[in-house]
């Protein structure tokens, strides 16, 4: 690769990471780190990416990411959205992901008894 | 006849195996990996011993003393389950004990035991780097963690049924 | 950028959203909009706010006036009285004292912008299985930075002046160990990032490693391009299963995009990387053992010197450094040595990444400044002590460390503070226990750990481990007599000085520190038989 190329990828990304694409709305980013996974996130994932199927949800993208470090709330959940804050969901379970995402990614209801923090749009 | 089947296959692995290393003596480790999970029972034999060695050009000896240094390796069969329990003081203080009574007692073992029916083995070890989520422990490659009596009692149910 | 004359913050907390701000903050946009001041007042959703229990909060700016209790049908008369005609709500304004001054960010221990976060900056936040992502992020640029601007020498220089010290837990400055390695003419030399993270209590390599692998990438490429070596090895230990996956899928693309193999970015710098696993030995984390482990054999300490930065892996110059270290060098190559400098302590500067574990109400990985105190990363970053109990002791740098007691909660946790007191930061792991715990039976465990990673070369520690293992026994099963603890100090001194690696050596921190603690409750355990906590079972073996 060349200098020119990966200058290239670093701003395509750039603006690609702080918008995040168009045509999504929502994505959901479940923490994928070894705490994630031995709390049951891969469950959880894979009940989001059933319903989004179910649903055919074609706005909503689930994402992975490592752990961001808070072990005792996972399997942790971001949700976010364009223009509004990103609702962190703690302790998830696959039956707390299916109530998400009826009342949250449909409905756009925060479900309050999950949420273990609220960010600012910053990324 | 199906024995010499099953052994001409095995040691047909095994070379396989082998080749994908070059022959020196740091891929050894490696090379004991992956033939430890090459075996259902979970260990090294005598065949892959020698095997190693030959391959390597390094004596029985020092095979096996490698082996015997890591506590990843085995040189006698075990479940086609190893559980490996956390021991290290993160999990003790987080009802860590309590959880591995109740381990024993479902399986039937104490500590360093296989059951019966060839599927678990029960050992302990030192801090698997999950303690954000202790009591932890893994099972073959898997890492399960803020372990409660209850929920281990359905882990080994799963893996019993998958084991069937 | 637009300006706007008026900035309305609704405050979004567990407690608003319940009472209904999102509902709220959509009134006020439609609102707006219907009075067409849309391109005047901006609404943002902003963190707590700082008022709890008063229902949907709203700041407005620039007046800086709170209203509280806000429901939907509320909205017409804020917008209409205060927003167009400048007159607040009277009945709405909250006068209560603040719990906090000012626009807060929100009181949650979970968000990192509460932490300086260098090395975990894209955990979390990053796909780690995209190599663009990191890119994207700013990542390779320290790469492109030292290959196409910068003389190794400088790179050295650089890191140096950083003032960066290991964290892998022994704390030698990192640019001189780079320079050591630099100055030996060979041909082959090495680079090897320790991920064996064996230390009880610690997984914050095993954070990054999943979480930013390509930031470890990038940082053994910059140490190989500053010593002049063009291999490297990442020894991880073989537990690791999803660090071992992600580094893996790391490496091969990093080879796709050239960014590891022949000619880097088509300069003449190549570099080539490798991923070996270990089989679960603590001792091999000491890297002279790792080296041993490495070339395929028992992971046995060497004897020092020849140290590794001039005769390591087989016999060639080798940088052993820890994951975390190599994790902040491309900050450091991009924002310089200086910005590195302004955080945390002259000592040590930088950030740390600490593990809190145990009976705290929040456990996990925290990076933050150094010289944060004991009290600061319990309570502030840890959430307090769980279930409302009594903070009674911390184990500070794993089963190798100290125990620290009340009065040490104000002591600053760097490295130099820490040596002051005779304690160890070590890999930075915090294991906070309650009254509810038994020392006792805490340093059986350690001792038990001690006595199992032993690795059996040299026998002061060999005899020393599993004498000291079954003399912790007698004390928590009743059978301790008064010479039990005196016997145990002199023992762990014995081994302290006549072990052959620091893993003997270092027994006598955790026994020496608890013993001097807790002296109370190990003599009830001998004198009275009896464990104040309960935990201990005596009479049992
Ligand atoms: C018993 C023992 C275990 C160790 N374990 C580790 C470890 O798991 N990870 C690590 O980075 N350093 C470990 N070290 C320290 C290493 O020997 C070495 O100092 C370190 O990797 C150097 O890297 P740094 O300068 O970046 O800290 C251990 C040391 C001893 C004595
Ligand atoms: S002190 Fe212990 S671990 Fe170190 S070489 Fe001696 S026996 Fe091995
Ligand atoms: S102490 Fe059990 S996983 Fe770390």
């Amino acid at each position: 690769m060349k200098l020119e190329e990966l200058r290239k990828i670093r701003e395509r990304m750039g603006s690609e990471l702080r918008l995040r694409g168009g045509k999504v709305r929502i994505r959901i980013v479940v923490g994928m780190g070894t705490s994630g996974i031995a709390a049951g996130a891969r469950e959880v994932l894979r009940t989001f990416l059933e319903e989004i199927e179910k649903r055919k949800l074609n706005d909503v993208v689930v994402a992975q990411t490592g752990e961001k470090g808070f072990a005792s709330k996972e399997p942790l959940v971001e949700i976010i959205e364009e223009d509004r804050s990103t609702v962190v969901y703690g302790n998830m379970t696959p039956e707390k992901a299916r109530r998400v995402m009826v009342e949250h990614i449909v409905n756009g209801n925060v479900v309050g008894d999950y949420v273990v923090a609220i960010a600012n749009p910053e990324r | 006849m199906v024995q010499n089947l099953a052994n001409s296959k095995l040691k047909e692995r095994r070379e396989k195996i082998l080749r994908r290393y070059p022959p020196k003596r740091d891929s050894l480790l490696y090379i004991l990996h992956d033939l430890q999970d090459l075996n259902p029972q979970n260990y090294l034999t005598s065949e892959d011993v020698k095997a190693v060695s030959e391959y390597l050009g390094i004596s029985v000896g020092e095979v096996e003393s490698v082996i015997s240094f890591y506590s990843m390796f085995s040189r006698k069969p075990r479940g086609r389950y190893v559980i490996r329990f956390c021991s290290s003081p993160t999990c003790h203080l987080l009802e860590g004990p309590r959880v591995l009574e109740e381990l024993k007692k479902l399986l039937g073992i104490e500590v360093g035991q296989t059951t019966g029916d060839g599927l678990f083995t029960l050992e302990m070890t030192s801090c698997l780097g999950a303690c954000g989520v202790a009591p932890a422990m893994m099972i073959n490659d898997e890492i399960y963690g803020n372990l409660t009596p209850f929920k281990v009692k359905e882990i080994i149910e799963s893996y019993r049924k998958k084991g069937k | 950028m637009r300006l706007y004359r008026s900035h309305v913050l609704v405050g979004m907390d567990t407690f608003t959203l319940l009472a209904g701000a999102r509902k709220v903050k959509e009134h006020l946009i439609r609102q707006i909009e219907k009075r067409g001041l849309s391109d005047e007042i901006k609404v943002l959703e902003t963190g707590s706010l700082g008022i709890t229990n008063r229902g949907v909060v709203l700041l407005i700016y620039p007046e800086g006036c709170y209203y509280v209790n806000v429901k939907p049908e509320d909205v017409p008369e804020i917008v209409e009285e205060h927003l167009l005609k400048g007159r607040t709500v009277q009945r709405l304004l909250f006068k209560g004292e603040l719990e906090r001054k000012a626009v807060a960010l929100p009181e949650s221990p979970l968000d990192v912008r509460r932490q300086s976060r260098v090395v975990l900056q894209n955990c979390g936040v990053i796909d780690p299985e995209n190599i663009d992502e990191y890119i994207g992020r700013g990542g390779y640029e320290a790469l492109e930075r030292a290959l196409f601007q910068m003389k190794p020498q400088e790179v050295i220089e650089q890191v140096k002046r950083s003032g960066l010290v290991g964290r892998g837990g022994a704390g030698f400055p990192t640019g001189l160990k780079w320079e050591i390695s630099a100055k030996v003419a060979s041909e082959e030399k090495y680079i090897i990032c320790n991920a064996d993270e064996g230390e009880p209590g610690t997984f914050k390599d095993r954070v990054i490693m999943e979480g930013d692998p390509h930031r470890v990438i990038e940082g053994m490429l910059l140490a190989g391009y500053a010593v002049g070596a063009n291999k490297g090895f990442i020894y991880i230990r073989g537990e690791y299963a999803l660090s071992i996956q992600r580094m893996e899928k790391a490496i091969k693309q990093a080879y796709e995009y050239n960014l590891l193999g022949s000619n880097i970015l088509e300069t003449n710098f190549s570099f080539d990387l490798e991923m070996r696993k270990g089989a679960g030995a603590y001792v091999c984390g000491e890297e002279t053992a790792l080296i041993e482990s490495l070339e395929g054999k028992r992971g046995e300490p060497r004897n020092k010197p020849p140290y590794p930065g001039t005769c390591g892996l087989w016999g060639k110059p080798t940088v052993v450094n820890n994951v975390e270290t190599l994790a902040n060098i491309p900050s450091i190559i991009v924002k310089g040595a200086d910005w590195f400098r302004s955080l945390g302590t002259k000592e040590t500067p930088g950030t740390k990444l600490y593990t809190i574990l145990g009976h705290v109400v929040n456990q996990g990985v925290i990076e933050v400044e150094t010289g944060i105190t004991l009290r600061k990363i319990i309570f502030d970053y840890g959430g307090g002590m769980k279930n409302g109990r009594e903070f009674k002791a911390a184990l500070v740098g794993g089963a190798a460390g100290c125990f620290l007691g009340k009065d040490m909660l104000d002591v600053k946790m760097d490295y130099t503070t820490l040596k002051s007191y005779k304690a160890v930061l070590g890999s930075g792991a915090v294991l906070v226990m309650d009254t509810s715990t038994c020392i006792v039976d805490m340093l059986r465990c350690i001792l038990d750990f001690f006595k199992r990673e032993s690795c059996g070369k040299c026998v002061p520690c060999r005899m020393g481990t599993d004498r000291l293992y079954r003399l912790i026994v007698d004390i928590s099963s009743g059978k301790g007599t008064k010479d039990h603890p005196k016997l145990m100090l002199e023992l762990a001194q014995m081994m302290n000085k006549a072990s052959f690696c620091p893993l003997g050596q270092s027994v006598l921190l955790p026994l020496s520190s608890a013993f001097k603690y807790f002296e109370d409750e190990v003599m009830e355990h001998i004198l009275d038989k009896r464990c104040p906590a309960g935990v201990c079972k005596m009479g049992e073996k």
